[in-house]
């Protein structure tokens, strides 16, 4: 049975080596395609993409309330909460918010049943579309602890439509965030720089798709030509090299602008058709994507 | 000892690489890394020594005790976090786990405790009368605030007396761990990238540290990739007031420096050249005052 | 009554902690029966709302004035309802500024820091 509709998780260690530009790159060049923002701190694939036409829809946890009429004050919420976000004064326990990880625990041990549960918005997600791309951004507002919420928001079952391939920029680095975002990925693109804090943000990213035992390949971006310990790296760790998308000052100026590259340029047209046709021979349950 | 912290809202700006220079021109005494997730700076400032290593641990994890869990599923249904897989025997997965305790309290069988857990490593480097401090956080460890919380205090404690100055290499992004690296800074210098997603990522960290009143002056990295946006940056600085450190070029020597273990400032490059200048400006501002207006 | 200044060592001499939250102890002196006593800050070594629980430590231990250099707004609100005055700490020791409280020459602190949410997933 052909996977019509692969999830292609993009990775890399640390920011600014690339994943945005290769994730919205290949989504543009796919014919119709997903793509999917988790780097719901500092989201940055619609400033590319500019999409249209979004709904956007809040998302929630839930943060304890106390009803003080049932509240006996015996502490046992306060004395429990493992991340100090209750506080015992005059009497009656206090909730911080913003400490606060909905874990439910106060509520479920408080004997007289007077803590509920109310909904904090902590982020948003757009969805929109961009010519033959459906973008879905996600984002977290400022101050609060926690993206998992959005990016499991984000990542339901509904993001796999009709036959398209979903594009994951990932969020960097390689803490719980962005594990969250790869859990139901088929395939993982790591994205590394050549130079040897490259190296060690991509050893990150590698040992993290292995963890997860998902299929993966890397993209070595603003490749000089010469002694590369990204592309050492790899060989030495039999880390299948998909593509070496040369520096160019060029995609510079154009990732100043906003543009995608795909869309100004024959040579980059080119470039991400080819790498499109390779990342989608390497997807397990192999399919013919048009480009 | 003054404390220059240097941030820059999105990674891959430069911030590491500015850092490096800046140390080796201030012969810096005391430096820390604080980009605890993905740090560093060691690639540049301590390829020849070892680092003392001390443990630190992050939130305590569930773990199930399989002789006593009987497979009745209620932590399964309490736990918010999708951290636990049902089964005979129930299982945690530690990366989900949070630490929150609901999977203890409500099992009857007394299955669950939560232990102590190892999320990451503190490194000490120590050479002649300069201290180094600088952490890696084990993947999918939380906590990375208090890390680097510690990661400062290491320095700070490390650090001889003298040390005038301490240089640190914040951690990207506006969230918790670049709120503790702010605590106790006597001024932040912000990295900026010339281009659309790097001046929305400079204006949300200049909100994230003016809320802690620490005084903030910018510098552009890369700028001649957009002469454009470098401009949109000064005059974004002129109309918030904010001191303006200068702009460094992009320079592919950069790149061969670091790889070559080097600061910009040890080459002879036009960027390391730059970065001299930045610092110089930086230092005035740090040990003179900011004065009324930018520069 | 009492009063509180976070510290870095068990002295009076010591310096006060810029930290409140992650002190590792608390200086407390009784103006009654003139008494020095330290309690330990157990919210140092916690990853997250250390402020408020050192607030909470602190409230419950029966203070009444709090002297520090900075204090978190979650410390602060704890403080604020617990009905614990909070002053700014003066450069010198702890002896020193328990002098100056006496002598009425601290102010009441008016800035108080968002919290650095200590914890991240």
């Amino acid at each position: 049975m052909k996977n019509r509709s692969p999830k292609i998780a993009v990775l890399s260690g640390k920011g600014g080596t690339g994943k945005t530009f290769v994730s919205v790159n290949l989504a543009s060049i796919a014919g119709r395609s997903v793509y999917v923002d988790c780097d719901v701190e500092e989201p940055n694939g619609h400033l590319f993409l500019k999409p249209e036409a979004f709904c956007e829809e809040t998302v929630t946890v839930g943060i304890p309330f106390v009803c003080e009429d049932l509240c006996s004050g015996c502490r046992k919420c306060v004395d429990f909460c493992k991340f100090n976000a209750l506080a015992f004064i005059k009497g009656r326990p206090y909730v911080f918010e913003e400490v606060c990880h909905s874990c439910g625990g106060c509520r479920l041990l408080c004997p007289e049943k007077a803590i509920g549960e109310a909904e904090k918005s902590v982020g948003k997600i757009q969805r929109g579309v961009a010519g033959n791309v459906s973008v879905h951004t996600g984002i977290l507002n400022t101050g609060e602890v926690s993206g998992i919420p959005i990016i499991k928001k984000l990542l339901e079952a509904s993001i796999s439509e009709n036959e398209r391939p979903v594009f994951i920029d990932c969020p960097p680095g390689s803490a719980c965030i962005v594990m969250e975002s790869i859990k139901d990925a088929d395939y993982c693109i790591l994205v590394a720089e050549p130079t040897v804090f490259g190296v060690h943000n991509l050893n990150m990213v590698y040992e993290l798709v292995r963890l997860f035992r998902k299929p993966y390949g890397a993209v070595l971006n603003k490749c000089l030509g010469e002694g590369n310990p990204a592309e050492c790296f790899c060989k030495e760790n039999d880390i299948p090299v998909l593509y070496r998308i040369p520096f160019d000052s060029r995609l510079g100026t154009l990732n100043a602008n906003g543009k995608i590259a795909v869309l100004e340029s024959k040579r980059y047209r080119d470039l991400f058709s080819s790498l499109l046709r390779i990342v989608m021979k390497e997807v397990p349950g192999e399919t013919a994507v048009d480009s | 000892m003054k404390q220059l912290l240097i941030l820059s809202g999105k990674g891959g700006t430069g911030k590491t690489t500015i850092a490096g220079a800046f140390i080796r021109l201030a012969c810096a005494k005391a430096y820390a890394d604080c980009d605890v997730d993905a740090p560093n700076l060691h690639l540049i400032m301590a390829r020849d020594i070892g680092p003392r290593l001390t443990d630190y641990y992050g939130m305590p994890r569930a773990e199930i005790d399989p002789g006593k869990c009987v497979g009745c599923g209620e932590c399964v249904r309490n736990c918010r976090f999708d951290a636990i897989l049902d089964g005979d025997r129930c299982k945690i997965d530690p990366y989900s786990c949070e630490g929150c305790g609901v999977c203890e309290a409500v099992c009857p069988a007394g299955a669950v405790s939560l232990k102590p857990v190892v999320a990451g490593e503190l490194k000490l480097y120590h050479k002649e009368d300069r201290v180094f401090s600088t952490a890696q956080l084990k993947m999918g460890g939380g906590t990375s605030g208090k890390l680097v919380t510690e990661v400062k205090k290491q320095m700070k404690s490390a650090a001889y007396e003298g040390a005038e100055l301490a240089i640190i290499d914040g951690s990207p992004g506006i969230g918790c761990p670049v709120i503790a690296s702010l605590s106790g800074a006597d001024m932040v210098l912000i990295v900026a990238e010339p281009s659309i997603s790097g001046i929305s990522d400079m204006k949300r960290i200049v909100k994230t540290a003016e809320v802690f009143h620490v005084r903030i002056a910018v510098c552009i990295n890369k700028y001649d990739v957009s002469p454009v946006h470098s401009r949109k940056i000064q005059e974004y600085c002129k109309t918030e007031n904010l001191p303006f450190a200068g702009v460094i070029p992009f320079d592919p020597e950069a790149v061969r420096a670091v790889n070559n273990g080097l600061a910009i400032s040890e080459v002879d490059c036009p960027s390391g050249v730059a970065a001299k200048e930045v610092f110089g400006r930086v230092m005035g501002l740090l040990f003179q005052g900011f004065g009324e207006s930018s520069h | 009554m009492k009063i509180a200044i976070p510290v870095e060592e068990k002295s009076p001499q010591s310096g006060a902690c810029p930290s409140f939250g992650r002190a590792p102890y608390f200086l407390v002196y009784d103006t009654v029966t003139k008494e020095t006593g330290f309690l330990d800050n157990g919210a140092a070594a916690t990853p997250g709302g250390a402020g408020i629980r050192a607030a909470q430590a602190i409230a419950d231990y029966g203070v009444k004035a709090l002297l520090t250099p900075r204090c978190g707004e979650n410390a602060e609100t704890v403080f604020a309802k617990a009905e614990v005055l909070v002053y700014g700490s003066v450069p010198g020791t702890a002896q020193h500024n328990i002098d100056e409280f006496l002598a009425e020459r601290l102010l009441l602190l008016n800035e108080f820091h968002p919290g650095f949410h200590g914890h991240e997933k």
